[in-house]
């Protein structure tokens, strides 16, 4: 069964992996003593468990080519029966919103916070899959409107007492119109070129928020931004977090009743082919200015939206909770979950959001798994966890039903 | 009558290289217009430059989509999204299809330019939107019919063979509502079948929508028996134009073309 080529192969890993290990695993200085201790073992362990992972690796890359299409036949055609099969449809959908509204009475304070920031993640992840997924702009400084958003209540609550609900659609209108800020200036700009620029966008906002302090009051941020009040009636702590996570829920399905709408629309449709080919697009006579500006704006809406709400759950915000490391969060669990489709994105961002929290004692090796995670999703399932759907038109000759 | 496009002096350059000088040309309502030189002659440059894709360097572009009428409009220098809505729509040389698209949502796409939902209509679809929609699709796929491919209408673009994927272009471009259709090479690559196929279509196109066309081709044969008018450029310049049979011998394009004899029934 295995080759003597495969072996010396996979001792050629194993050796690499010796090799590059070393120094971490190997050689500890002991400061103290001021001796080394050298770690023959972990040498050992390393080498034996990449021999036999490489063995895995290489079964696995097999299978993804050898078996991409056959596979498929046999488990996922009794899977997609049975997601099909109506009956299921509907109980499964209504299981769903049982457990929605039953999960804060159930579980504690801080798990429906959890939950509170995970449906954040997932408005975010929607508004960016505008961008990224469907109009194939790499938008490295999605952030920066999730800032502007965030900075748009505390600030107008704090100079003028605009309330939470107030603020909602403001941080949305001034989420877009940054979005077409950024817009314009890259219109002329792809690929890297977008990227690189964004990124230095969401820098520009930040480092303005942190060092404009008669505006922004800079580093020490802003506290004491109220939570939405209940028709004016108090809340305790418990009842605020439970009040903020419907709040989000709603939010979330507004969300994906928006971004499904317009994807299926003609709208929708002119990013996706903007996605495909520039020229093209511009050639059939879409103007890639206006769907391009459309794309930065709608996206950024929806960042603008999630911001107030992150202002008032954590009720106090600066710009450290803005950085390049949340752009790339959100990018991720996009990418992971599945670019272009919403049930990939809303996976995505459970995954990604829950998972450490609920793996904090391998805290220490979170990076570590993610970074993982992502080199092996990248070579085994590009497209991500759930990969988009394509739509199907069903045409009779007397006109056209569309079908899902 | 006035033509219905007619291009006056129209110049491009690349740096010092001279694409384009100036070519003049006028093309009929109802006529099927031929663009052919041999290599790197500019053919491909001119179409770019009528489309609005470069900018022409001098000259200009007059459309008139209502021949009848005498008001012509000056498109020279426009963006090529204006132009395809004013009317004028192509097809490209280098198959550029959306890829990852159904063939059906590739027409969809080019009824983008005479539909109208917004951001906010589309979200809310109303009935008006709706009704588009559903326009959109039945036009779509009537399209598809029209140039004999709605066989494939659920596959990816990517997925088709290569002929259908040069008729999906004319399609796609038809999609657009133009007047003025023109073609960069598109019986490229096929074979002789697919090649007559094409030419009856590029015909029926003519008789049942009132459509003019221009287009650039290397199989002479399919040129001679299709044209009403040729226009040749070399290096940038036009040599000749005329009918087919003033064209075949015409001694400036034999040598443009050859440098000797030429046999165009080859």
């Amino acid at each position: 069964m295995f080759k003597l080529s495969e072996i010396i192969k996979s001792i050629a890993v194993s050796a690499w992996f010796m090799f590059l290990t070393f120094p971490i695993l190997v050689i500890k200085v002991n400061t103290y003593e001021k001796t080394i201790d050298w770690r023959w073992k972990n040498m050992i362990l390393i080498g034996i468990a990449s021999f036999f992972l490489s063995f895995l690796w290489r079964y696995m890359l097999k299978q993804k080519e050898y078996g991409s299409d056959k596979k498929k036949s046999k488990a996922s055609s009794f899977f997609k029966n049975t997601v099909k099969n109506p009956k299921f449809y509907t109980s499964s959908i209504v299981l769903i919103l049982c457990l929605i509204i039953a999960f804060p009475f159930v579980f504690s304070i801080y798990q429906t916070n959890i939950m509170t920031s995970a449906l954040m993640y997932v408005v975010l992840g929607l508004g960016l899959n505008i961008v990224v997924g469907l109009a194939g702009l790499l938008d490295l400084g999605y952030v920066a409107f999730f800032a502007v958003g965030a900075y748009s209540y505390a600030l107008l609550n704090h100079h003028f007492g605009i309330t939470f609900f107030m603020a909602l659609p403001i941080g949305a209108l001034l989420g877009a119109f940054f979005g077409i800020l950024l817009g314009f200036p890259v219109l002329r700009l792809k690929g890297d070129y977008l990227a690189i620029v964004t990124l230095g966008f969401g820098e520009i906002i930040r480092l303005i928020l942190e060092n404009w302090n008669d505006f922004s009051f800079g580093p020490s941020g802003i506290a004491n931004i109220p939570k939405p009040s209940f028709f004016g009636i108090n809340l305790s702590i418990y009842e605020t977090t439970t009040y903020m996570y419907f709040i989000m829920i709603l939010l979330v399905f507004l969300t994906v009743f928006v971004v499904n709408r317009l994807e299926d629309s003609r709208i929708g449709r002119a990013w996706i082919a903007l996605k495909e080919d520039e020229v093209a697009c511009q050639a059939m006579g879409i103007d890639k200015t206006k769907t391009k500006l459309y794309a930065f704006a709608t996206g950024a809406a929806w960042a603008g939206l999630a911001g107030v709400v992150f202002a008032a759950k954590t009720s106090f915000i600066n710009p450290a909770s803005f950085t390049f490391l949340e752009s790339a969060i959100i990018l991720s669990l996009i990418v992971l979950g599945g670019m272009g489709s919403i049930f990939g994105v809303i996976t995505g961002a459970f995954i990604f959001i829950l998972l450490p929290e609920y793996l904090r004692a391998f805290s220490d090796y979170r990076m570590l798994v993610f970074g993982a995670a992502m080199v092996l999703m990248m070579v085994f399932r590009p497209q991500g966890i759930i990969k988009k759907r394509r739509r199907f038109y069903k045409i009779s000759d007397s006109g056209g039903k569309k079908q899902r | 009558m006035n033509p219905v496009l007619e291009v006056s002096k129209l110049s491009m350059n690349f740096g010092g290289l001279k694409a384009l000088e100036n070519i003049s040309l006028d093309i009929f309502q109802n006529e099927i217009v031929s663009l052919i030189g041999p290599n790197g002659a500019g053919k491909t440059t001119f179409f770019n430059c009528i489309t609005g894709i470069y900018t022409p360097v001098s000259g200009d572009i007059f459309i008139s989509s209502l021949p009848q009428k005498t008001e012509k409009e000056n498109i020279c220098g426009l963006k090529p999204n204006i132009i395809t809505k004013k009317g004028m729509a192509r097809t490209f040389q280098n198959i550029r299809l959306f890829q990852n698209m159904t063939v059906l949502e590739n027409v969809m796409i080019g009824r983008h330019v005479r539909t109208h939902a917004g951001i906010i209509a589309s979200v809310l679809k109303l009935k008006k939107t709706r009704n588009e929609e559903k326009k959109i699709v039945d036009d779509s796929y009537n399209i598809l019919k029209k140039t004999g491919i709605e066989n494939f209408a659920n596959e990816k673009a990517s997925t088709l063979p290569y002929g259908a994927q040069r008729k999906l272009e004319i399609a796609r471009a038809l999609a657009t509502e133009p007047f003025l259709l023109l073609l960069d090479e598109p019986a490229a690559g096929m074979n002789p079948a697919e090649t007559i196929e094409l030419g009856l279509l590029i015909k029926e196109i003519r008789e049942k929508e009132n459509i003019s066309i221009l287009l650039i081709e290397h199989d002479m044969k399919f040129v001679m028996n299709l044209c009403d008018k040729i226009f040749v450029l070399d290096y940038g310049k036009k040599i000749a134009s005329g009918t087919p049979d003033a064209i075949q011998n015409n001694p400036v394009v034999i040598k443009a073309y050859l440098g000797e004899d030429f046999d165009f029934d080859a």
